[in-house]
């Protein structure tokens, strides 16, 4: 079966995704997609005309609380959490080139 | 003394340390010698919390000395999932992106647990993010079946099906996004519970199918599984999924009578059990229920045989936009290789995730593009639904939903890791429940050559009691529960 999407698409994908792959997982990600598109291409056969989407399965609606600030007790620990950090701050790259 | 946790439950341990049968700290000294000796050939374990565990012992030892009232799980050794967030303790959802990663916070089931005495073991291995049915895709290796070390424990949640079957804790939290509770549960003789969604709050685990994932409970017995439960189900303002609905006393609901429960069979779950052996243990079970006074109907959910399709359309679209927050800024691995930012998300993702979470990404990534949401995203939404309103409509006359866990008992490690889509196949009587958002749970139903086969029970929406009181009669009339994976 031809692969129902092309090594260029996953590389755009990929882009898209942020993600390296090597040239090899382009191959491999080409062929293994393309036969699980494959297999999820069946829901074609069921009718959904007039069916509404699920957007969620609770019920639940209009979830509201106070708008009141709560004090976080620890803010140095979610910096920490972060791979690189200076002086409570994360550090990355520059965001524009120089 | 020496104690014999496999023998334990969370019930019997109580009365054990209420009766001075033990102390605590014996307890939880039974659990890590259990690991020290077992554990390399299980690998069930990440990560293991010892010094506090010892020391949280001593605590409860105090407690029970100066006969302070104790808490609900008091003392209890559990062993946590580690897509679940424990602060201060490594949490690595078993993929290298986070292998060095350290939360600032507990999960709401970790606090609660906490709250009610309960002892942390240790940190449980699982696929990476939870992507998987084998472990096989976790980042630090497979973890294997205590009842049969050739093969998985079932997956994700293998890490806590493992280490509960193994005698390593006595009750295991797991997450069910799409059978990762249950199917451990059946291929380990165990309970295996993924609550109504909601039920349960998802605030801190590392989320991977947002609409679909919950927290849940692996447990030996009916009684464990409601004591549990009980501790951990109730509204939490910070999970705005989570059900303000009132927490019932599980425990009590046991001992329901089980006379005239309605068991639906939908034929669509029997026809193909590959195993004719596991096929015939369901049946005995079917049996054994009728006998106890329930009642059995045949039903039909016809679009069952799409509930995988339309799962791996929404699961890798959620999880290609949950796990975009790994981008080598905020949490975990950077890649050391990267010169500009942009290089930093490319490489720190493309070096650290494993091939399954790229996968998903990746096919996440697809069918939510413009030119494809309509035809894949939106399609699989609408098919959702249809399969919600089929098996809504079936359990308006029924009170359960009786079916086999999977189509065979536990898989070789090795077998099917090399296809993804046969992978994908296992969890074919898993998605119902988690597309709809009902309960389901795994029971101990028997045995084929010597590897547990389970059998599942699906109900109404918040009917967790009807569940865990129609297993508990049916525990009661057979002895599973009682035999133990000899390692």
């Amino acid at each position: 079966m031809a692969d129902v999407i092309s090594s260029k698409e996953v590389q755009k994908i990929a882009q898209l995704a942020r993600l390296e792959l090597t040239g090899k997982e382009v191959a491999q990600y080409a062929e293994q997609i393309s036969a699980i598109l494959g297999y999820v291409s069946q829901l074609s056969e069921v009718d959904t005309e007039n069916v509404k989407l699920t957007s969620q399965v609770t019920g639940l609606s209009n979830v509201l609380r106070e708008d009141v600030v709560e004090v976080c007790s620890n803010p140095e620990a979610l910096i920490r959490m972060a791979p690189e950090h200076e002086n409570n701050l994360i550090k990355v790259k520059a965001v524009f080139d120089s | 003394m020496k104690i014999d946790i496999q023998q334990l439950t969370i019930a019997s341990a109580k009365h054990g340390l209420q009766n001075y049968e033990f102390s605590c700290v014996d307890l939880v000294e039974a659990c890590f010698d259990r690991i020290r000796m077992h554990d390399k050939d299980a690998h069930a374990f990440l990560s293991l919390n010892e010094k506090q565990a010892i020391q949280d012992a001593k605590e409860t030892d105090r407690r029970i000395k100066k006969g302070e009232p104790l808490r609900s799980l008091e003392g209890i050794p559990v062993a946590i999932k580690d897509v679940i967030m424990t602060q201060g303790m490594p949490t690595t959802a078993a993929s290298k992106i986070l292998e060095h990663f350290i939360p600032a916070h507990d999960a709401t089931v970790v606090t609660r647990l906490k709250e009610a005495g309960a002892i942390i073991v240790g940190k449980v291995n699982c696929d990476e993010f939870a992507h998987g049915a084998s472990t096989e895709n976790s980042a630090y290796g497979p973890s294997h079946n205590p009842w049969d070390l050739s093969r998985s424990p079932g997956g994700s949640s293998g890490g806590s099906s493992a280490a509960l079957a193994a005698g390593f804790c006595l009750a295991a939290l797991g997450t069910d996004t799409g059978g990762s509770i249950r199917q451990p549960g059946g291929w380990c003789n165990l309970y295996g519970l993924r609550p109504t969604y909601g039920r349960i709050s998802r605030y801190g685990l590392i989320s991977m199918t947002s609409s679909t994932d919950t927290p849940g409970i692996l447990a030996k017995t009916a009684e464990d599984t409601a004591l549990l439960l009980s501790i951990l189900a109730g509204h939490d303002p910070h999970d705005a999924t989570s059900l303000p609905s009132e927490v019932p006393n599980y425990h009590s609901a046991l001992a329901t009578p089980l006379m005239g429960l309605k068991i639906g069979l939908p034929k669509e779950f029997f026809e193909d059990i590959s195993d004719p052996k596991s096929a015939e243990v369901i049946s005995q079970a079917i049996g054994v229920f009728e006998e106890l006074g329930a009642e059995v109907k045949h039903v039909s959910l016809p679009h069952t045989k799409y509930g995988i399709a339309v799962y791996y359309v929404i699961t890798p679209a959620e999880v290609s936009s949950n796990l975009g927050r790994f981008d080598g800024v905020r949490f975990g691995h950077r890649s050391t290789n990267a010169n500009t930012l942009t290089e930093v998300y490319t490489k720190t993702r493309g070096e650290n995730f494993g091939p399954e979470a790229k996968r998903r990404i990746m096919l996440g990534t697809y069918v939510l593009s413009s030119g494809y949401y309509d035809a894949y995203y939106k399609k699989a939404q609408k098919v959702r639904t249809v399969i919600t309103k089929e098996v809504m409509h079936v359990l308006n006359d029924v009170d359960v939903l009786l079916t086999p866990i999977a189509p065979h008992p536990a898989i070789k490690l090795g077998e099917k890791s090399h296809d993804p889509l046969a992978m994908y196949l296992e969890d074919v009587y898993m998605e119902t429940a988690a597309l709809a958002g009902i309960p389901g749970l795994s029971v101990p139903a028997g045995f084929v050559d010597g590897l547990p086969v389970g059998l599942q029970l699906m109900g109404k929406q918040l009917g967790e009691a009807t569940l865990l009181s129609a297993a508990h009669h049916y525990e009661k009339a057979t002895n599973w529960t009682t035999k133990h994976a000899k390692l």
